[in-house]
């Protein structure tokens, strides 16, 4: 589905990818792992065609995207910061969003969800950070896209929020779609995802089941195979 | 592009600065309409007080506004739309907003006062055109400044700076220049250097219609003596429109390069 060769990005002086190949395809959730500044979010901006490779290329449904917009009719993202006009209403902001791609939306089942049915008409300055965040994800996840992109999902949310999301994914997932999702939380991560690719420093060290990773680094958990794997780099 | 234009627009008009904005102009062109009856000395007075304003407020806002919707504009940057068609769905929310308050605070009072019943309809026409134009050309050098410099204070120093340099330090660097080369015949350079200053130019143009010599200044008698008021008014115009098309091309092509 996304096909990733030879990706850099250039910042001045500055190498964020170093090259990056990925074939990130199937259905399931993977996590985008990585230390602050391995390059995640650049990553996720070039196949979102926010961030313009400085090399390499990307496919999306075997097709080059560079130049194009339509494909990203098939992509939802949410991204990690949320930040809305203040003086629209959040139900405004939820129409507006819902303009761009065609098809059946599903706002009304995602506000029932996060319980934001009595927020939709306060202007969004009047909003907290956690219904903010929410009416993040609503307008993320409202078109039924194949494939989900996620940065840090679960910031702001409360702990009933975050295991509605995380219940709400799971059926996604089930329903074959491909989630991608970075996070920093590593117990979202492992009880989310099958796949594991771990970006250091603009290159993938590792890219492949999570069990494959729990066992070649020995770990309990994922925090301490991650921990590990970071040891072993940097040593 | 609409839906984005459409909620850009009712996120404008219901920022309480516009609404400080317009409510300055409503003031203003009442106050002055109470102190001096006769409409050409109100529309004189406005004129000023507009060229003054209109760039500066344009400029500011137009850049604070940017910034400000930065993160939302890269949530929309993710959506099946090009990069230009945001943008200047975004620009033209804020741009036509912006004109709203001018035609608002400067037209409602004038229309009581009665301007449609005296002989100034058409200066005050060009008044309000004028204001809007310069509204449309400096949000959108804000806009460019913005885009260029992803920086909130470096942004708003140089957009600060760029309104200081059109409204105050320009002409004083031509008064300078043309002193300088006073032995020269300088009919063409001082046309020339009126053409690079878009808020000259809305000046001229205005002062043209009102035919007052001694307020037309050096540049505005030149162009009158020299082209004529009609070509001249013609010149300006067509200035005034690639003020707006030259700073689109250059926010066309950084758009097109740029990283969010």
């Amino acid at each position: 589905m996304i096909e990733i060769k030879q990706l850099q990005k250039k910042y001045h002086k500055l190498v964020v990818l170093k090259g990056i190949d990925l074939d990130i395809s199937g259905r399931g959730v993977i996590a985008l792992l990585g230390p602050n500044g391995s390059g995640k979010t650049t990553l996720i901006k070039c196949i979102l065609g926010m961030v313009l490779p400085s090399g390499g290329q990307i496919f999306f449904n075997g097709e080059n995207i560079k130049g194009k917009n339509e494909y990203r009719n098939d992509i939802d993202y949410l991204p990690q910061i949320a930040q809305f006009p203040e003086n629209l209403s959040a139900i405004e902001i939820i129409e507006l969003m819902k303009s761009f791609k065609q098809g059946e939306t599903r706002e009304k089942a995602l506000i029932e969800l996060f319980g934001l049915e009595r927020e939709l008409e306060k202007k969004m300055m009047n909003l907290s950070g956690g219904n903010r965040q929410k009416i993040n994800l609503v307008i993320a996840l409202m078109h039924d896209s194949p494939v989900i992109i996620l940065d840090e999902p679960s910031t702001g949310l409360d702990p009933l929020s975050i295991t509605r999301l995380k219940s709400f994914l799971r059926n996604e997932s089930n329903r074959g779609k491909l989630i991608l999702l970075t996070t920093h939380i590593m117990s979202l991560a492992e009880g989310m995802a099958e796949k594991v690719i771990f970006l250091l420093d603009g290159r993938i060290r590792f890219n492949g089941m999570m069990t494959e990773l729990l066992d070649m680094q020995g770990g309990q958990d994922l925090e301490s195979s991650i921990a590990q794997l970071l040891d072993n780099e940097t040593v | 592009m609409n839906s984005v234009l459409k909620y850009s627009f009712y996120e404008m008009i219901r920022s309480r600065w516009l609404f400080i904005y317009t409510g300055f102009y409503l003031l203003v062109s009442v106050a002055l309409i109470m102190l001096s009856g006769d409409s050409t000395k109100v529309l004189i007075s406005l004129s000023n007080i507009t060229l003054g304003i209109t760039p500066m407020v344009g400029i500011l806002f137009g850049t604070n506004y940017y910034y400000n919707s930065r993160e939302f504009i890269q949530l929309l940057l993710c959506q099946p739309i090009s990069r230009w068609k945001i943008f200047s769905a975004f620009y033209m929310g804020l741009a036509i907003a912006l004109c709203l308050s001018i035609i608002v605070g400067i037209g409602l009072p004038l229309t009581f006062m009665g301007i449609f019943k005296s002989g100034n309809v058409s200066l005050f026409f060009i008044l309000i055109a004028m204001a809007c134009m310069l509204s449309i050309i400096f949000s959108l050098l804000a806009f460019l400044i913005a885009v260029k410099f992803d920086n909130k204070v470096k942004g708003l120093s140089i957009a600060v700076l760029l309104w200081l340099f059109f409204a105050i330090i320009y002409d004083g660097l031509v008064l300078l220049t043309l002193l300088v080369l006073k032995d020269y015949p300088l009919d063409k350079l001082t046309i020339s250097l009126m053409l690079a200053n878009p808020i000259d130019l809305a000046r001229v143009l205005i002062l043209l219609k009102l035919d007052i010599s001694a307020m037309m200044g050096y540049t505005g008698a030149v162009l009158s003596k020299f082209i004529g008021k009609s070509l001249g008014s013609l010149l300006i115009v067509l200035s005034l429109l690639l003020w707006t098309l030259i700073p689109l091309g250059i926010l066309r092509k950084i758009l097109n390069s740029k990283d969010f």
